[in-house]
């Protein structure tokens, strides 16, 4: 993929959303990869949690908001336990999110719970994922 | 000893049996642990956006009614004390927050209550020694894993009461108790959390990697302090041979119920029902 440099390009709408949001420096990050290496829940996810700033920071916007990787970061904080930046990569993601569901709406349907799961599941876990999950 | 005490949601519902062994361990112990007369859910997640005055509003409310009772607030639920203590913190630290929040709830709230996990109130104010010696039933031969999740280790800065890399005051608990512990390289490492309502296949995934990980280093038994981390440590496991051949399945204990069991108190409140896996073999080796 051919992606064209520029200070527009990094500093790009993007980048300055989830900054404004998240409250993070995305340009603090310089992709050594730790948060990748540590994330639990690397293996299911699209994208590596570096690349989402990588491609937040190249402008590929689309394909950041596209991505499966933030809805599947559950907030543990290992990344940033981890970040030789001192970057709160779960604030990032939860400015995705937080992006996304403005533009898209609820990114789970509720009413698809089976019914097993409505009655099994502990209350943290619902409110926790309405609160992620849901505009 | 009296404390302020927030049970939280899932304390007061699936995770009765949490509830009810630490109240009834607590009060062999010398601890009144008294509710407070009102409370609401804390939110359940630590709101991580840059401004979250509103989602802070519920927590922060919680904060003023244990005021009004002292200056400590015993937490159970570790997912409670993680957002709680947070809360407690934004507030102290962040004037313009604290302005705003207390303008939404109506409040003159300061921030200078102290937020403590129940761990840390049997740790630090009863004394691992002397629950040591009010065991009846010590744990003897039992080899536990104990599994402290994200909740009281990160953020370090805002939540860790223990080494946030090598945490002990779950295993020297255990200990106490008469029981062995494991040494494994994930007693930190996050379950999946509420991640199991929209992917139970990664939940499976990240906890066999923390199950299979205590097992393989002698874990007879997992000892959890959060109720979505015993949840899903659990309920996980009832499916994991089809994805894991010759998977065997391990109990998962809340440690307030081994610490009942260990003072030999009545155990029938104490929700063995709600296991997925069975835990009477591992109780029975206790009673034997």
């Amino acid at each position: 993929m051919r992606v064209r440099l520029s200070a527009e390009i990094l500093r790009n709408e993007l980048v300055r959303k989830v900054e404004e949001i998240s409250g993070e420096d995305l340009l603090k990050c310089y992709q050594c990869g730790k948060c990748a290496a540590g994330c639990p829940a690397a293996f299911a996810m699209d994208m590596l949690p570096s690349q989402v700033i990588r491609f937040a920071q190249l402008g590929l916007v689309e394909e950041v908001l596209n991505s499966e990787t933030p809805w599947f970061c559950a907030a543990c904080q290992t990344c940033y336990a981890r970040c030789p930046k001192g970057v709160d990569l779960s604030r990032i993601m939860e400015a995705i999110r937080e992006i996304v569901l403005q533009e898209r709406g609820d990114y789970i349907d509720l009413s698809t719970l089976s019914p097993d799961d409505l009655a099994e599941f502990p209350q943290q876990a619902f409110i926790a994922s309405f609160r992620k999950y849901t505009a | 000893m009296k404390i302020s005490y927030f049970p939280g949601c899932t304390l007061n519902t699936t995770a009765k049996g949490f509830d009810n062994s630490l109240r009834a361990s607590a009060r062999v112990l010398g601890v009144e642990l008294a509710e407070l007369p009102e409370w609401n859910c804390c939110g359940a997640t630590f709101p991580l956006l840059a401004d979250n005055v509103l989602d802070l509003a519920g927590p922060a409310r919680v904060l003023v009614a244990a005021r009004e009772t002292g200056e400590r607030l015993a937490v159970a639920c570790t997912t409670c004390y993680n957002v709680l203590r947070r809360t407690n913190l934004a507030i102290s630290a962040d004037g313009d927050k604290r302005e705003k929040l207390n303008f939404f709830i109506e409040a003159e709230y300061k921030g200078d209550l102290r937020v403590l996990d129940i761990l840390q109130v049997l740790r630090d104010e009863v004394g691992f020694d002397r629950i040591a010696q009010m065991v009846k039933k010590p744990l003897t031969g039992l080899k536990a894993a104990a599994y402290y999740g994200c909740m009281v280790l990160r953020p370090a800065a805002e939540v860790a009461y223990d080494d946030p890399e090598d945490p002990r005051a779950l295993d020297e608990l255990l200990i106490a108790l008469g029981a062995e512990t494991v040494d494994y390289p994930h007693k930190g490492e996050c379950c999946g959390a509420y991640l199991a309502v929209k992917s139970a296949e990664a939940t499976a995934e990240m906890t066999y990697t923390i199950l299979s990980s205590a097992q393989k280093n002698g874990a007879q038994l997992i000892v959890a302090n959060c109720p979505l981390c015993q949840f899903n440590l659990d309920k996980q496991q009832v499916e994991m041979g089809r994805r894991h051949a010759g998977y065997q399945p391990i109990p998962i204990f809340y440690f307030a119920q081994l610490l009942g069991v260990a003072l030999g108190l009545e155990t029938d409140d104490f929700g063995w029902e709600k296991h997925y896996i069975d835990p009477q073999p591992i109780l029975a080796l206790v009673r034997s």
